[in-house]
């Protein structure tokens, strides 16, 4: 089942192309890896994809609803849940009470103004769930500004989770992390829901062949191949502009 | 492994506290006018009436983190509303004071709606631009407002024979229009809609990622926000018997935002206490010098430089220190 479908994207700024004529789609339970080197517009087509962005021409498609002109939050709440590459986190709030707003946002009720926030169980138990999920239960009390960068980035992916998306950017969730901490991160991700269709960036090469059942490589904002990982891996082009000799 | 230390202000959302200090203070302001004349009972429930407008506007501006410059604008709709309901229409007081919350009410959408679609400086000018709007309509509109001249001549509320004329009774409405206040606030800050707009002050990307209608939720802010501001200018037209342009003048917004900073942004009491702190520096220098806004303007940058955290951030951190010693 397609639950994400990106079609003809076009995004430039004045006569720097960023987004050209970009076409993927997302199944569930698929993960599919965008690559490509810095400045190939792998941000920038998952910001047209969480509306961050607005393309100039070609569709984003989320379950089949036309979400390309809409707001975030309308796409969020169509099942799209995304992190960042820098974090976006509630800084000075617990690490619980980011997970919990998150759980909020989709099976909470944010105009009630009477009942106590902390009475609705149902959504404290779920917030509690994820974090065992993501393996933030003993930092759940602490602040964000308080927790190591490594945590803050699977704080990210659990915050995004919160709402139950069915599909999920993850912009560089390893970026800026040690060999130990992207190791974790991979089981992890591995351990997500299974019916989660995952699109996320990566440039660590063993994290993308070690997760991905699928690879699309952007070069100058253009597709250059897409494909599955073994094939992608003898891609003539790729090696040339991008792999170079590392596989 | 020890717990960091969690910055009073402006990141808790109250849970329960102990409420010792809320006890200490209504037992105080109970005894309050059998304790003092007629002329401190008077201070202190001009007081209680600004701190309603202060801890208002501290809903938007603190856990918000919606700076409004405009914030007399609700003040002093709600302050004219009752006295025409009064003066014009003949209605009960009492009524005019429903009237008063639904039309600051009304107000806070209708301008609310403009100003939620931006932020930062562009929400502050825009909420000032209203506010200077309104003033000059209070000013112009002769026929209704009276002008500068204001509006008096509405009777008080009155119920089994006791009357707000008398001040005492008076400071206790008050006083009850201030708990209520208080309570209501929290309540709303400790629900699912308080956490959203904290989470909306510290993250507004992260928060449409997650779903939320951010503008919505900054409206509805606004709408509460206003509602109280009006309350507390109904009562404030009630304590004073008349009311003019100056209510709504940017001064007035002026001195709210003062209150808010000085007694500790995003903490509903601390704007309280600057309210208090405020009015009495007005009091008391003012019978000294003239110039009693150049010692206000002093007090207020040493407080921005030193307690940026305000009076009660400054009294809560010395506490804490006070018991980590």
């Amino acid at each position: 089942m397609t639950l994400l479908r990106v079609e003809n994207l076009q995004k430039s700024f004045g006569s720097l192309n960023v987004t050209r004529d970009v076409t993927l789609d997302v199944q569930a339970g698929e993960k599919h890896v965008i690559i490509g080197p810095n400045g190939a517009g792998k941000t920038s087509l998952i910001n047209q994809i969480g509306g961050q962005m607005m393309p100039d021409s070609g569709r984003v498609l989320i379950d089949g609803v036309d979400a390309t002109r809409l707001a975030p939050e309308q796409r969020a709440r169509l099942g799209l849940g995304r992190t960042f590459q820098k974090n976006t986190l509630f800084q000075r709030l617990s690490v619980f009470e980011n997970v919990r707003l998150g759980v909020q946002a989709r099976f909470g009720n944010s105009f009630d103004l009477a009942q106590k926030a902390d009475s609705r169980t149902d959504v404290n138990a779920r917030a509690r769930e994820v974090l065992d999920l993501l393996r933030l239960t003993a930092l759940a009390e602490r602040r964000v500004a308080s927790i190591s960068y490594g945590d803050q980035r699977q704080l990210e992916i659990a915050v995004a989770l919160a709402g139950d998306p069915r599909i999920l950017l993850l912009d560089e969730p390893t970026s800026g992390l040690s060999p130990a901490e992207t190791g974790q991160l991979i089981e992890i991700i591995r351990s997500l829901p299974a019916r989660l269709g995952i699109l996320m960036i990566e440039h660590d090469m063993e994290v993308v062949f070690s997760l991905a059942d699928h690879i699309t490589v952007l070069y100058y904002g253009e597709v250059l191949a897409s494909d599955k990982p073994e094939a992608v891996a003898v891609n003539e082009r790729v090696r040339e502009v991008y792999l170079g000799a590392s596989i | 492994m020890s717990v960091p230390r969690v910055d009073p202000l402006p990141t808790r959302i109250p849970g329960r506290k102990p409420l010792v200090g809320e006890f200490a203070f209504f037992v105080i302001a109970l005894a309050w006018p059998f304790l003092v004349g007629s002329y401190g009972t008077g201070l202190i429930t001009e007081t209680l009436i600004f701190a309603i407008a202060a801890m208002s506007l501290d809903l938007l501006m603190g856990y918000g983190g919606l700076v409004s410059f405009g914030h007399a604008a609700f003040f002093g709709v709600g302050a004219y509303a009752l006295a025409l309901s009064g003066v014009k229409l003949g209605l009960n007081p009492w009524a005019g004071i429903l009237i008063a919350v639904v039309t600051s009410a009304v107000a806070a959408l209708v301008i609310g709606y403009f100003c939620v679609r931006v932020s930062g400086v562009a929400f502050f000018m825009l909420t000032l631009a209203f506010g200077q709007l309104l003033y000059s309509g209070a000013v112009k509109w002769r026929g209704i407002t009276g002008g500068s001249d204001g509006v008096g001549g509405f009777a008080r509320p009155q119920l089994a024979g006791v009357s707000l004329d008398d001040p005492m009774y008076m400071y206790f409405a008050c006083l009850l229009a201030f708990a209520l206040s208080l309570w209501l606030l929290r309540r709303i800050i400790g629900s699912q809609f308080g956490h959203a707009l904290v989470g909306l002050r510290e993250n507004e990307t992260r928060m449409r990622a997650l779903g939320y209608s951010t503008d919505r939720l900054k409206l509805c802010a606004f709408v509460i926000s206003g509602m109280f501001a009006g309350f507390s200018g109904a009562l404030y037209a009630i304590y004073n018997s008349f009311i003019s342009p100056d209510a709504l003048s940017f001064a007035q917004s002026g001195m709210f935002l003062l209150m808010v900073v000085l007694g500790g942004v995003g903490s509903l009491v601390g704007p309280a206490i600057g309210a208090a702190v405020f009015l009495l520096m007005k009091q008391f220098v003012s019978s000294h010098t003239e110039h009693w806004l150049l010692i206000v303007g002093l007090v207020f940058i040493c407080c921005v430089m030193f307690f940026r955290s305000g009076i009660y951030g400054f009294l809560k951190q010395w506490r804490e220190r006070g018991a980590r010693a």
